[in-house]
């Protein structure tokens, strides 16, 4: 077992080095470096020697491989600089707003996983009668319908219902609150937004569960155990659930992942400053120093989750553990 | 010696895309108190949904058992609710299946998987579980079994495994264990021991066995009564000396030359029978084997051979069984 996580620790170190690679260069092709776009960008003339001062300041003017192991000695000392279009340091840009996009990619993945587990196995176990169809429809609902929109109905949905019940409307608070400093105010803020992601994201995992949980229904050891005489219910839950949850944890380690940078919409119709908003607006300003910082950041949660899903996977299954 | 099970015109469908396909056509054998009884036919032949029917482990949709009774000590297997045949599998009647590396849950620990069935059916604590199911593993022959309870299918071989599942359907001294082709997934040495396993631990605690089976030399060794079975019908009833030595079906004396012999010398080659089994799904009113019969006449072709008897005890389901019986003895 400790073998097995030792292993899964050193293999996080090319993946990270190879999408630290990936990154560096990939944005280096994106025409106009951040220096052009704040001189020029809005169709001024710049002063070419401007334009130069500032690269030189940002160390844009030195050769490429230089800046690259700038970058990396800069990612092994957890030293990412300052952004180059608010000049502020990467860390102070990043601090709230990553907090608040783990807390609801935290919350989302829960909501998702108590909608897909249930769902996925009901429907499995009582496949092709009324309950699956409707829990099929339920989910593939979600995949169809943006998250957004939900959003729009959630908030919309909130006031109407607030205001009929307690005569005047309320609203979700708008302004982000740790949730060490005031957790209902943090909750009554965030449990929405990642109520429409994580019904979002239940769908394949539901759909995930419902066709693994067939597919572990008609193994061998399914039948022993029914000839066993074993409750039902004691068959799904012992004998068929643990074998069916491999392949809903990668899907729901990857949605977890995801999330993490993913929710640019969303955080727009809630009004959240999120790591998705600032993705955006450091890839539109070329702002080469902070996009690279957020990729890093998000691989490192990919790669993280994935090592725990692999640390799942030797949970569930002891072919692995004792491999 | 009593009856135990009777089976009477069991009758199971499966409703597929082809059409109906009759996997079990009425029929009909009784096992005695610490019997052995054989089924025995080719892989189609419907003796594996014979089993399974018998403790209503059919998957429905697409099975069905549609006819027939199933008494076992005095009740009608297929009458009784949910709850009640529960409490049958397990306990009063268990299976052992074919294939060992996949009837054992490969997450849970052999303890889990043999300690379950010994909680629920005798309301006994995990502790008392453990202790007998250390027991039972001991008389099944594995060694260290307290240390085995804690490990997974995984660690056994094919033949370890499968003394685990003899464990498992002996756990809570049953009367009748159903054993589903036993062997055929196991190495030929192993089989043997499996066999010899199984045979030893039923005479000595008094448990009926319907081993269901291809292999010929099984039933020579092992039953006291052998059903052979032909697209869904038994076609031949008797003892395993009468079947042997007197075979009166042509199915089943083309199985019998299909074998090697190693108690005779080898004088001829193997003949295996010609043709191939029936599709299920097309039936007609004639004998189902006429395609690959050597005694073929024409009443074969719209009549279906009743099952009439040529001695005590042995039935058989064909036309020209005397001029077969003549022509072979």
């Amino acid at each position: 077992m400790y073998n097995y996580i030792l292993k899964r620790i050193l293999l996080m170190i090319p993946t990270l080095f190879g999408a630290a690679f990936l990154v560096f260069f990939l944005l280096r092709l994106i025409p106009g470096d951040v220096c052009e776009l704040r001189l020029a960008g809005t169709g001024l003339y710049a002063d070419p020697a401007e334009i130069e001062l500032c690269q030189e300041k940002l160390g844009l003017n030195q050769p490429m491989i230089v800046q690259f192991f700038d970058f990396l000695i800069g990612i092994v000392t957890f030293d990412l600089g300052e952004s180059m279009w608010t000049g502020k340091p990467i860390f102070y840009e990043m601090g709230l707003r990553f907090e608040l996009s783990l807390q609801i990619a935290i919350m989302a993945t829960i909501t998702s996983i108590f909608i897909a587990i249930p769902l996925g196995t009901i429907s499995a176990i009582k496949q092709d009668t009324w309950i699956d169809y409707v829990v099929r429809t339920f989910s593939i609902a979600g995949i169809a319908i943006p998250s957004f929109w939900y959003g729009i109905l959630i908030v919309l949905g909130i006031l109407i219902f607030t205001q009929s019940w307690f005569g005047e409307p309320w609203m979700p608070p708008l302004d982000y609150v740790p949730i060490w400093v005031d957790p209902w105010r943090n909750l009554s803020q965030l449990i929405w937004p990642a109520l429409a992601t994580g019904y979002r994201y239940s769908a394949v995992a539901t759909r995930m569960t419902r066709s693994a949980m067939l597919e572990v229904l008609r193994e061998d050891y399914i039948r022993t155990a029914r000839a066993k005489g074993l409750l039902e219910k004691v068959i799904i839950n012992r004998h068929a659930l643990k074998n069916s949850l491999l392949p809903v944890v990668t899907v729901i380690g990857i949605e977890f992942a995801f999330l993490m940078g993913g929710l640019v919409v969303t955080e727009q119709v809630f009004n959240l400053n999120g790591l998705g908003k600032l993705f955006v607006d450091s890839v539109m300003s070329s702002d080469y120093a902070m996009t690279q910082a957020l990729v890093m950041v998000v691989v490192m949660v990919f790669v993280f989750t994935n090592f725990l899903v692999d640390i799942m996977y030797a949970w569930l299954d002891p072919r692995i553990r004792y491999a | 010696m009593a009856k135990l099970l009777e089976i009477q015109d069991l009758q199971t469908l499966f409703y597929t895309s082809a059409g109906t396909v009759k996997a079990v056509d009425e029929i009909s054998y009784d096992v005695e108190e610490g019997e052995t009884v054989a089924i025995v036919g080719e892989s189609g032949c419907g003796k594996s949904v014979s089993a399974l029917s018998i403790l209503r482990l059919i998957a429905n949709p697409p099975g069905e058992i549609t006819g027939g009774k199933i008494n076992f000590m005095g009740q009608d297997l297929l009458q009784l609710s949910d709850r009640e045949i529960r409490e049958i599998r397990g306990r009063d009647i268990s299976m052992i299946f074919q294939e060992p590396m996949t009837s054992l849950n490969p997450v849970l620990t052999i303890g889990v998987q043999l300690t379950e069935a010994m909680e629920f059916h005798l309301g006994i604590d995990t502790e008392e579980a453990e202790n007998r199911a250390v027991k039972w593993l001991e008389m099944v022959g594995i060694s260290e079994p307290r240390r085995r309870l804690k490990q997974y299918p995984h660690h056994f071989s094919g033949g370890m495994r499968q003394r685990v599942m003899i464990a498992m359907a002996l756990c809570c001294e049953p009367k009748l264990i159903i054993a589903d082709e036993p062997t055929t997934a196991l190495d030929v040495t192993i089989q043997a021991q499996i066999l010899e396993l199984m045979k030893d631990l039923s005479s000595r605690l008094g448990v009926a066995l319907i081993v269901i089976t291809h292999n010929l030399g099984v039933v020579a060794r092992y039953a006291d009564r052998v059903n052979v079975m032909y697209a869904g019908k038994i076609i031949e009833s008797g003892t395993a000396h009468d079947i042997y030595h007197k075979p009166s079906h042509p199915y089943t004396l083309g199985l019998l030359h299909s074998v090697p012999r190693l108690d005779q010398p080898r004088k001829e080659r193997l003949k295996p029978i010609d043709g191939q089994p029936p599709d299920l799904t097309k039936l007609d009113n004639g004998c189902s084997f006429r395609p690959r019969c050597s005694f073929l006449i024409d009443k074969c072709e719209n009549h279906y051979p009743a099952l009439e008897q040529v001695a005590s005890g042995h039935i058989t389901a064909c036309w020209e069984r005397e001029k077969l019986i003549q022509e072979h003895r």
